[in-house]
Order: C-alpha cells, then sequence, then structure tokens
C-alpha cells in the first residue's frame, strides 16, 4: 500500500505552518513537504539557527516567522524536510523525492503552500555572471552570511528593494548604488490609493523607515532609472543607465535586480488547476475561493503562490485553507469554521488595503515594456533569444506552448519558470492579444528534476496507485 | 456564408499537412481542419523516429519510399525538421535475442528488402559506445534517424500556406452532409463544401468515420516520454531493445528521449493523458540497466500525446467503402511519423484520381468489418 496522509501541506513558510498547525490542533493529522531541511520557508529561512551574528540585520518581521514556528512546533503535526514534491496528481498521488529516493504517496487532501518567486525580467547583459537576483541574494545572506565585500548595485522597483538594500546595510555591505526603476508616473497614479494603504498596518511607515536607513547610510539613490543595462565581456563589469535625461555608468563586478514577485504556480499549473491572469499583480495565480478550494477537489492553495499579499496575510490564508480542510475532513462543521475564521478573515481584509496602493506604485509594466533587443536571452536553459520568439511568433506560433514545441523554450531543467511569462508576453506583443489570450507554460512532471537512477527505484508501491491524471 | 474547396483536409496533424501539402502541389485549393492547434497531439510530441527497422511487412515499401522523402525533406518542405540520418538499433541483451532478430532478419530478406542487418557485440558498441557490456549484439538499419515532430509537423504547414492552403484552427467538424456532387463539412465555424474530404483526424478519426457508417476499432491511447536534461553529445542512433520496451535517442539539443510504446490511458474528450507512473520506472530500470552510466542524469520531463491504435497495429490508408471522394489516412498506431511524407502523397494521388503505385490493400478500412480484431502484429515503436 502507498503511504496515505490525512493532510499534505507543501511548503513549510508561513502559510504552510499556520494551516498544519491548526489543522493539527482540530485533530487533522498534518504533515509539512518541504524541499529544505529546516522550517521557515524562504522567508524565514534557517530561522531555527540563523547563523547570522545578529539577527537584527533581517528585522523584526523575521521575529514573527519564530511564533509561527513554535506554534507549529506544538501543535503535533509532522514535518518532512529534505524532501522535493515532483508532483501531484488531480487524484491527490503526491511524488516525493529524499535522499536519492523516491516513492509515490497519496492525500484526503493536499494544501500548497509555495510561496513566490522572484519576476523574470530580461534585460541587456542580464545572463552576465555576476548579475542575480537580490533574493538569490538574500538566502545566501540569510543561509551563508556571505557578504559580498567589493561593493553592490542593486537596481529594479517593488517594495523588497528598500528593505534588501536595508538589510545589506545592517549587515556592512558596500552599496555603491540603488537604482530604482519606479516610474514617477506611477507615484501620481498610487496617490489614490494612499489613504487606504495608510489604514492596513504599518507596511508604509517601514518602507519609509528603509529607505531612510539607506540615505542616512550615504547610499546614493537614483529615481526614475530606465534602459537598464549590464555592460561586460566574459562577466559583469559594469552597469549604464539613463535617468534625469542622459545615461549614466557605474563600474561594478556585482549586480542585484529585483522586480517583484509572483505566485510560483509551477506545481498548481502542471496539475491543471484552472488560473486566471491577474492584471493588476501582473501574474497568473491559480483561481481560488475565499478557502483556497482550487478547481480541483480536494487540493487548495494559500498564500503567496495564491496571489501576492504578503508573508502576515499567508499565515491567516493558511489558517482558512486548514480550518475548511477541518470542515471537508469532518472535524468541525460550517458554523465552526466561520466562527473561527471571522478573525483571519478580518485581518485579510484589512492587510489587503495595501496591495491597490503597492500594485500600481510598484506595477513592473515599464520594466516590462522595453522593446527587448533581438540577441537578447530570453530562455537561459535552451539559449533562446528575444528574436527568435518573435520569429516563431510570426510564424504563426500562437503561444507560449507553441513556442516551446518550436524553439524548446521553456523545456529546460526550470521548466519556464524564468522564461514562461516572457515568452508569453513576446508572442502576445506579435499577434497583438493579451497575456489572458496566449496563455501559460504548462510544466510538466516532474517539476523538480529526479535522477533516472531515482526514478528507477519508485517503489514497488506505485504500481498499486491509481494513475496521476495531467493535462 | 459556406466557401467552397477541391478537398478538405480534417485534422492538422503531420499527416493532414503533408496530404494539404502534396495535394496543393497539384493545383487544389485545399482547407484543413483543426479542433484544436496544428500539431498538438500525436503529430507535436512523439518521439521523433524515423525509422524503418522492424516495420509491418506490409508498411515496409511504404516506409521505404517515405525515406527518399525524408532524404530531401528540405527540398520539400524548405526546413530541415531536424532531420538526422544515423542509425535504429534493436540491441540484443541475450541469445534468445539473437535468435529473435535474426528471425527478423530472415523474414525481411525473404521479402527481397535488405535494409536490416545483423550486427555482433563489436559494431554494436562501435555505434553506441555508451552501451552496457552485456548487449551480444543487434540488428541495424542503418540511415534511419530522427527529427524534431512539431518542427516537422510545423514545416509542412507552412510550406503547404505557402501554396494557398487554408488552415482553421480551433475549428471542429460536427457533422458531413453529402450534398448533390459535394461534401459540406459543418464546423463550429461555418458551412465548408469539397467534393473531396481526407480524414487524418487521428485518435478522433473514427468518429468521422462512424458518421460515414464505417464503424473501426480505433482506441485512443496515450504514449508516454520521459526527456532527461541536455549532457554532452555521447550517442547517434537510436537504440531499442529485441525484447524490452525502449526506445533511446539523444537529440541534437543533448536531451535523451527515452520511450519505447509505453502506453497509457488517454481521454480524448478533454484531450488529457494520465501519467503511469509504474511504467516510467520501469523505463528508469530499463534505462538503467543498458545505460549504466546515465543513472545520474536528472529527469526533467514526462509527457503524454494521444495516439490511434487499431487492433492489428498498423494504420488504415485509403478510399471510404461507404462514401464517394472520402479518403481515409488514421491508426498509425505510436508509428506514424516516418511515414508522414509518403502518406501524404499517397492521398493526394488517390484524391486526384490517379491512385497509388504502392500496395494498399493491408490498409483497408474494410478489413474491420464483419469480423473482430486480429491479433497484434510484429510490429514495433520506436
Amino acid at each position: 500500500m502507498a503511504e496515505h496522509f490525512e493532510f499534505a501541506v507543501i511548503g513549510a513558510g508561513p502559510a504552510g505552518l499556520a494551516a498544519a498547525a491548526l489543522a493539527a490542533q482540530t485533530g487533522v493529522a498534518a504533515v509539512v513537504l518541504d524541499e529544505q531541511p529546516t522550517l521557515g520557508g524562504q522567508i524565514y529561512r534557517s530561522i531555527e539557527q540563523s547563523p547570522l551574528s545578529d539577527s537584527n540585520i533581517l528585522g523584526d518581521d523575521y521575529r514573527i516567522g519564530e511564533g509561527l514556528v513554535w506554534a507549529f512546533r506544538a501543535s503535533g503535526a509532522r514535518h518532512l524536510g529534505g524532501t522535493d514534491v515532483w508532483m501531484v496528481g488531480t487524484d491527490r498521488g503526491i511524488g516525493l523525492a529524499s535522499d536519492g529516493k523516491a516513492r509515490i504517496v497519496t492525500a484526503d487532501r493536499i494544501l500548497i503552500a509555495v510561496g513566490s518567486q522572484e519576476r523574470a525580467v530580461p534585460f541587456p547583459g542580464w545572463t552576465l555572471p555576476g548579475v542575480m537576483t537580490a533574493g538569490a541574494g538574500q538566502i545566501l545572506l540569510k543561509s551563508a552570511a556571505v557578504v559580498p565585500s567589493d561593493g553592490v548595485v542593486l537596481a529594479g522597483t517593488g517594495p523588497l528593494l528598500f528593505l534588501i538594500a536595508a538589510q545589506y546595510v545592517r549587515a556592512g555591505v558596500s552599496l555603491k548604488a540603488v537604482l530604482d526603476m519606479t516610474p514617477r508616473a506611477n507615484y501620481v497614479r498610487a496617490a489614490p490609493y494612499l489613504p487606504a494603504a495608510l489604514t492596513a498596518g504599518n507596511y508604509i511607515g517601514k518602507g519609509l523607515s528603509y529607505m531612510r536607513e539607506i540615505r542616512k547610510a550615504g547610499v546614493a539613490v537614483t529615481g526614475a532609472v530606465r534602459d537598464l543595462r549590464a555592460v561586460g565581456g566574459e562577466r559583469l563589469e559594469a552597469v549604464t543607465y539613463s535617468a534625469a535625461g542622459r545615461r549614466h555608468r557605474i563600474d561594478t563586478g556585482l549586480l542585484m535586480v529585483h522586480f517583484g514577485v509572483i505566485p510560483n504556480t509551477s506545481l498548481s499549473r502542471s496539475i491543471g488547476i484552472d488560473h486566471e491572469w491577474d492584471a493588476r499583480q501582473v501574474c497568473w495565480r491559480p483561481r481560488t475561493d475565499e478557502w483556497g478550494n482550487t478547481s480541483v477537489d480536494g487540493i487548495a492553495v494559500a498564500g503567496d503562490c495564491a496571489g501576492i499579499w504578503g508573508a502576515q496575510a499567508a499565515a491567516h490564508a493558511g489558517r482558512l485553507a486548514a480550518l475548511e480542510a477541518a470542515r471537508a475532513l469532518g472535524r468541525i462543521d460550517t458554523a465552526e469554521r466561520d466562527g473561527q475564521a471571522a478573525p483571519d478573515r478580518a485581518f485579510l481584509r484589512r492587510d489587503r488595503r495595501v496591495r491597490p496602493f503597492l500594485e500600481v506604485l510598484y506595477s513592473p509594466e515599464s520594466c516590462l515594456d522595453a522593446e527587448l533587443e533581438d540577441d537578447v536571452l530570453v530562455c537561459r536553459c535552451e539559449e533562446i533569444t528575444a528574436g527568435q520568439v518573435r520569429q516563431a511568433a510570426q510564424l504563426g506560433c500562437m503561444g507560449p506552448n507553441q513556442v516551446k514545441a518550436f524553439l524548446r523554450a521553456g523545456m529546460g531543467p526550470c521548466q519556464g519558470r524564468q522564461c514562461g511569462d516572457t515568452v508569453a508576453r513576446l508572442t502576445a506583443r506579435a499577434g497583438g492579444k493579451s497575456m489572458a489570450e496566449v496563455g501559460f507554460l504548462r510544466p510538466r512532471p516532474p517539476i523538480k528534476p529526479i535522477s533516472i537512477e531515482t526514478l528507477a527505484k519508485i517503489e514497488e508501491a506505485a504500481a498499486a496507485m491509481p494513475d496521476i491524471e495531467q493535462a | 456564408m459556406t466557401r467552397t474547396f477541391d478537398t478538405i483536409v480534417i485534422g492538422g496533424g503531420l499527416h493532414g499537412c503533408s496530404a494539404a501539402l502534396h495535394l496543393a502541389m497539384r493545383g487544389q485549393q485545399v482547407l484543413v481542419i483543426e479542433k484544436n492547434t496544428v500539431g498538438r497531439h500525436a503529430s507535436g510530441v512523439n518521439a521523433g523516429g524515423v525509422r524503418r527497422l522492424m516495420r509491418h511487412p506490409a508498411e515496409i515499401p511504404l516506409a521505404q519510399a517515405s525515406r527518399e522523402l525524408w532524404q530531401d525533406i528540405e527540398g520539400l518542405v524548405d526546413d530541415s525538421c531536424g532531420f538526422h540520418s544515423t542509425a535504429h538499433v534493436k540491441a540484443a541483451e541475450n541469445d534468445k535475442d539473437i535468435r529473435i532478430l535474426e528471425e527478423r532478419q530472415r523474414l525481411v530478406r525473404d521479402l527481397g528488402f535488405e535494409h536490416e542487418e545483423m550486427i555482433d557485440r563489436a559494431e554494436v558498441r562501435r555505434l553506441v559506445p555508451a552501451i552496457a557490456p552485456h548487449i551480444v549484439g543487434g540488428l541495424v538499419c542503418r540511415g534511419d534517424g530522427f527529427a524534431n515532430p512539431f518542427r516537422t509537423t510545423k514545416a509542412f504547414r507552412t510550406k503547404a500556406e505557402s501554396l494557398g492552403v487554408t488552415f482553421r484552427e480551433f475549428t471542429r467538424v460536427t457533422a458531413l452532409d453529402r450534398q448533390a456532387d459535394k461534401w459540406a463539412a459543418v464546423t463550429t465555424d461555418g458551412v465548408y463544401q469539397a467534393p473531396i474530404l481526407v480524414n487524418c483526424a487521428g485518435a478522433w478519426a473514427d468518429v468521422i468515420a462512424g458518421w460515414l457508417g464505417e464503424t473501426v476499432p480505433l482506441q485512443p491511447v496515450g504514449l508516454m516520454m520521459i526527456v532527461t536534461a541536455r549532457v554532452p553529445h555521447f550517442n547517434d542512433p537510436v537504440v531499442g531493445l529485441a525484447s524490452r520496451a525502449l526506445s533511446f535517442k539523444q537529440t541534437e539539443h543533448g536531451s535523451v528521449l527515452i520511450g519505447g510504446a509505453l502506453r497509457t490511458t488517454a481521454d480524448r474528450d478533454r484531450e488529457t493523458t494520465r501519467l503511469d507512473y509504474a511504467r516510467l520506472a520501469r523505463s528508469g530500470r530499463t534505462v538503467s540497466d543498458v545505460f549504466p552510466d546515465l543513472r545520474e542524469i536528472p529527469v526533467v520531463r514526462f509527457w503524454a500525446g494521444i495516439e490511434a491504435y487499431m487492433p492489428d497495429e498498423i494504420p488504415v490508408i485509403g478510399p471510404s467503402r461507404t462514401s464517394p471522394g472520402v479518403f481515409h489516412a488514421f491508426g498509425f498506431s505510436g508509428h506514424g511519423f516516418q511515414l508522414g511524407p509518403i502518406v501524404g502523397r499517397i492521398l493526394a494521388e488517390l484524391a486526384s484520381g490517379a491512385g497509388s503505385n504502392l500496395r494498399l490493400e493491408p490498409f483497408d478500412i474494410g478489413r474491420f468489418s464483419g469480423d473482430e480484431a486480429r491479433p497484434s502484429s510484429q510490429g514495433s515503436t520506436m
């Protein structure tokens, strides 16, 4: 018999931890599956054993994560760390791999809580060694306390840009410049949403404090930056950009870029769950009800993988999904669910008031609007350029899945996590269509690579499994 | 508004696109109606094997004729289709396998063909250096190879369009109607007329045939493939095994494609397939045994396409037995890709009244009427 879980939660970030803990409290046997050996997800990575000498570097928010971990530890929910989820099927089979061994388990109910990923925005030179995403830099900082010694340029847009800058300043990193690519016009467009945003919690105040901290440290912040370019031969040598009506150049060996985060939907898309294009967040997200239920029975989503609402909202959304799981599994009735959910729903209603402001202010559209030069790489895995994608679109490829079949863009190990939306945007533009019309890449299992040998060792239990449905 | 063509092709797979191209080359006005997008199912996502080795005896003349077209595929469609002429090898893992392959070679020679050749252990190793030491010999067809299936289907479509063929995608034929000397195809996008209909509807072709009163035991089947990450070039031929399911090739991009008639269930109404992980795991074990050096390379993708199988695992090719001006080509049972170029030409010949000089009796749709399915043949899939 295949191993069976009552409630499988994929992801040990705020949504997953809160969901598993609350479900366990209602008597549901909950297990959290996560690729990392430790709890916390990306946002609270290594929270139980942060190697940073002074965890103040990471800020107060990081401490909220500690509370989630304690509640999880106390709840009796299980944790299977170091476990890759490489497949989920519509009949709730789950492919797991750990220590080079794969197995397929089943669950009565699944919650996908895999968080967000950074938005990949190609620009000239973005694939040069020495250019990395700010998130990748942040992960290094959190888990290994790696501090670049000879100075960093940080560029892009979004609230996380200034958080990262502040963290680097606290860690003693030399920041040569922060290049804020938020257009001035966005401030005007966002202004009407500010009053509501101010009632959501102290987000705006925090954002302003990061900016003050950066300026106080003497870091040069340039606003309304356009036409970012990474320059170099074998690796990055300099960054050039336009600001205040002329071109500028900064010599640097390390450029960190950040263009906001989008839901991590590789898994939900691979299952065939219905998704919708969110024009405000400029991303695809699974279509859900308030409890995180998706179009596939028994599979729910919560946290940033269902739409970018932030870490605190993720924990509350995780609780809603847990209450719905407890109801579906017969532990509580609908009235109990609704009663217990009231504080979480109230929190989310209030918390979400900040989003319209942030979404308009930090809209990535201006960064995505630039007409990519033909030779800019779009798909790094298969080395496909913007020019090739445009040509494929002119030859009649109507969307990213056809470009994938034609050019192999999105066929590499990342399965289009990085290039999928860019390819879709290029084909949409060539065909005069919207993103919603051209659709999204369908990733195929395994959504995380497993070796031939691991595949060969899928335990015999799998033979007794029902087939796993894939669109 | 009704529009009129010389021929309407139902189904925008490789065979439909090839038929349209060959008809257009003969000066016909052709419409291709496709319910999804061109090359969406078996034509776009098959393993891309261009193979004569181990063909059903009835298919050998067609495969030989198609090989001639593949040799100058760029001359036909203005694109290389990613075609690489290398070899297909069926490897023997033991003496019993050797006897199976020797018998196969005799059968082919008795039919008057020379393209399949027994080779010894050393020659297998020369052709496939990465193969495991327990391989004792094999059967080879030199000049077989592989191509990029979606690119190939697209190339046929693009060339056909350049010769004036009209393609209607996301358009479904909902009924057929005979009016005077013309067929009317009622579709989700209006009515189209033509004196000739060509049924290349793949895993949906029996529905079309059924409307014409021709019941065929077509079974929609999912065929699974395993794809690895790109690795440095190490292998040229396509490799199979005499008595285990395997089709193994390294593509020009470096990834390894593993298949071999890995059948699974398909739901053709929803256009979905299900992955059978037990069978995929078995394939993983086969590859581990035969290519031990590859055990560590990562699998990045499983996929399955929807293909039409006939009980005798050879296709239906030829005129309808009930309806004038209708020609069928479907049910290729997992090995239609190599035949695409020639089957299009055959259909164009039949549709223009010329007739084909290739023997089509074994593929007659009438073979299913009145009796139950024949036992499965020795045809194999690569």
